[in-house]
């Protein structure tokens, strides 16, 4: 079937992608940046576990150690994670999904990308000039006062690249409210657009609390002020709260578009509906809600008062109830299903376990006295590893395969897929579950030498990151494979339902060649009904 | 390419709405975008209540006082240039009404500016001259203070030449100045205002209790 050009084929120079409006575009375009930043990111942990190999300090001086886990934090967080399936994921499939022709503003997509360039080359600037050495939380005051690195170059980029993320959630946000096709109410929107908006609502609501954080931090480096400066009359504390009002919601909006990913893919490899569709969607705002509330778990040896700290223990063990509606949800979605093992379900799955054991380190953090043995230690980083790496990254490669064919119109070689799948899921548990014993046995973090009774965990670590970079790196492989050899995906190739799915792959510039009819339910599958892939 | 075909299509209200959705959903990012400044001087004044209320009775009451006046007033004429923007052949008086808030705002902006003169000859700008080193507290209601109004001041003068813009559009009866654009200017204008009234009791007032 045939609705004329895809978007692919609509228009071949340099000119048509750089001044494109079309959201799938755009998709691409964030898809390729992001990619070489991992691989930037990706190339800082290696030198890092390569170093920490060893418990002498041989590869790397100290100074250098610090550059490095900086520029992986502050390239993985910004330039990679809150991006990652936000602006390609959600930008291509949103409107797909709800049945509308592009977002409610599309050049201000087409802006929020060349913002998010420039503010990626500010950094890049930052890193080639020598890089920054605060790690990528800027803790004042020695990010204030003592760092004599590229600080505020650095942070000037990450204000920049904040003003991205508000107006991809400013997008999308008005795109859910106001571009859905007819029929498609809010309670048949697929979970993913539900993860997607209330991550912006997230992104519209955070980011600015962090770009004026920043600002006084670099206003208090340029000209001496005191805000956090207790020389000048400031407070360092003030900093923390003021950083993980913005960057503890963050974590939200790196794992809520995971959520999303999950709740499509596991249905339809199960054949099933989802299970607790209403309280799913539910879990998705609670999520978001209380987020905003629980950042002071960040700070509770950091001298905030016991109150305030009891309080915020209690609200982050409450957001783990949410949480984990949806784990047991998605279990229950598998009950009784007819499951089929293929790739995007692997890394999906492969994202469930991951994000059940970060989720449930989390309450040991969250926990008050635990947390004084366990904080500034190993386990902190595996936790947060755990949860953005296990779990976002996972959902993204998952995102990636499941809409692979619909982005490009081609199928990849499901096999190396799977053995992709199941290496990044072995190689992530080698490297960072060792990181959890080796924080409760009180391993600190950031630290590039260490005792040698450290040595065989951190050497399983080093060993299990080798596999891991393997994993990542197949991909790159098969599915650029795809893209020349591969064979036709056809429009619906692993038989799902969701309106993205009504349209030819690759879709044609306006979406739909036709008003797309919106199914009377959501998730419609039924385990017994054999599959039929639409060539 | 795209663009043109969607904002071309689809119904009027919709398209209006769709505008004016848009810009509250900026807005409440602004309202984090100061709320985070906002609560440093929460912060601040809840650490050092003496410092803040002594460096609050150096602030030139009767100057912000008139500033909100000012402010006030051009919202009002925003609010009836909205108002008007429903009727058709209203335009003249659209682009007077405009151009008497941009006018309005730009009077505050000369108002403001002779404020920070007078705080630079009295030594209230930090720094090493800062007159009340001695009281702890006392700067970092000044750095804020600096910093809220500098940045209140940006948004001002991009309100200012939007609605310059839009004042000369009506004037000439451009197309593209039409009522949902002037509408979501408003709003915009109407939220630096609303800033202005939050910031005006917690700079000029809170140091005057007693």
């Amino acid at each position: 079937m045939s609705a004329g050009t895809s978007y692919l084929g609509d228009g071949h120079t340099l000119r048509s992608w750089l001044f494109t409006t079309d959201h799938k575009r755009i998709a691409i375009l964030y898809a390729i940046a992001i990619t070489g930043f991992f691989f930037i990111g990706g190339l800082a942990a290696t030198v890092i576990r390569l170093e920490l190999a060893t418990p002498a300090a041989d590869l790397v001086s100290h100074d250098t150690y610090n550059r490095l886990f900086t520029a992986h934090g502050i390239i993985m967080v910004w330039l990679f994670l809150i991006p990652s399936i936000p602006s390609v994921m959600g930008n291509f499939l949103v409107p797909l999904m709800i049945g509308a022709r592009d977002l409610a503003f599309p050049r201000i997509n087409l802006a929020s990308w060349y913002v998010y360039m420039a503010g990626g080359a500010v950094i890049l600037v930052s890193l080639a000039m020598g890089g920054i050495d605060t790690g990528w939380t800027f803790y004042t005051p020695y990010s204030t006062m003592f760092s004599n690195s590229w600080v505020s170059v650095a942070l000037a980029g990450v204000f920049i690249v904040g003003f991205s993320s508000i107006m991809t959630g400013l997008n999308f946000i008005v795109t859910v409210h106001q571009l859905r096709a007819p029929g498609m109410g809010w309670f048949k929107l697929p979970l993913f657009v539900w993860a997607i908006y209330a991550t912006s609502i997230i992104l519209v609501l955070a980011t600015p609390v962090l770009a004026i954080t920043l600002f006084l931090v670099v206003a208090e480096r340029l000209w001496q002020i005191g805000v956090f400066d207790p020389a000048y009359g400031g407070d360092p504390l003030l900093f923390q709260h003021l950083f993980w009002f913005y960057s503890h919601p963050a974590v939200y909006i790196m794992v809520l578009p995971a959520m999303g990913v999950a709740s499509e893919i596991i249905p339809c490899f199960a054949r099933q509906r989802i299970f607790g569709y209403r309280f799913m969607a539910y879990a998705i705002l609670g999520i978001a809600t209380i987020g905003f509330l629980v950042w002071g778990h960040h700070m509770f040896v950091s001298g905030q008062s016991p109150a305030a700290s009891m309080v915020f223990s209690l609200l982050s063990f409450l957001v783990a109830i949410p949480s984990a509606i949806k784990v047991f949800n998605w279990t229950a979605t598998l009950y009784k299903g007819s499951i089929r093992f293929d790739a995007p379900m692997l890394y999906a799955l492969g994202f469930v376990g991951l994000f059940t054991i970060g989720g449930l380190t989390g309450l040991f953090l969250a926990s008050l006295p635990l947390d004084v043995h366990l904080t500034d230690t190993y386990f902190v980083v595996s936790h947060f590893h755990y949860i953005m790496v296990g779990g976002s990254v996972m959902a993204y490669f998952a995102a990636l395969h499941f809409w692979w064919p619909k982005v490009t119109g081609r199928m990849y070689a499901d096999i190396w897929a799977r053995i992709a799948a199941v290496l990044i899921f072995l190689g992530f548990n080698f490297t960072f579950f060792p990181q959890y014993i080796l924080g409760a046995m009180g391993m600190p973090r950031r630290y590039h030498a260490y005792p040698p009774e450290f040595q065989v965990l951190n050497l399983f670590s080093s060993t299990g990151a080798v596999v891991l970079a393997a994993g990542y790196l197949l991909p790159f492989f098969y599915l650029g494979w795809s893209l020349w050899h591969g064979h036709a995906a056809g429009a619906n190739p692993f038989d799902a339902r969701g309106l993205e799915w009504t349209t030819t792959s690759p879709p044609p510039t306006h979406n739909f060649a036709r008003e797309p009819r919106v199914p009377d339910v959501v998730y419609d599958y039924d385990p017994n009904a054999p599959v039929r892939p639409v060539a | 390419m795209s663009a043109a075909a969607i904002s071309g299509e689809g119904a009027r209200a919709h398209e209006k709405l769709t505008a004016q959705f848009g810009m509250w959903v900026f807005l409440a990012s602004e309202v984090l975008f100061f709320g985070g400044l906002i609560a440093a001087y929460t912060y601040g004044r809840s650490h050092w209540p003496e410092g803040f209320a002594a460096a609050g009775h150096e602030t030139h009451v009767v100057l912000g006082t008139v500033n909100t006046a000012l402010l006030l007033t051009s919202s009002a004429f925003v609010a009836m240039a909205v108002a008007w923007g429903e009727e058709r052949g209203k335009q003249r008086r659209i682009a007077w009404l405009l151009a008497a808030a941009c006018a309005l705002g730009v009077a505050f902006m000369a108002i403001k500016g002779v404020e920070y003169r007078k705080e630079w000859l009295e030594h209230l700008v930090p720094g090493p001259h800062f007159r009340m080193a001695g009281v702890r507290g006392a700067e970092l209601f000044f750095v804020l203070y600096f910093l809220i109004t500098g940045l209140h001041a940006v948004h001002l003068t991009i309100g200012i030449a939007v609605l310059a813009v839009f004042a000369w559009g009506a004037h000439r009866a451009k197309p593209w100045a039409e009522p949902r654009r002037i509408d979501a200017a408003g709003l915009y204008w109407h939220f630096v205002d609303v800033v202005w009234i939050i910031l005006y009791p917690l700079i000029y007032l809170g140091g005057r209790a007693q």
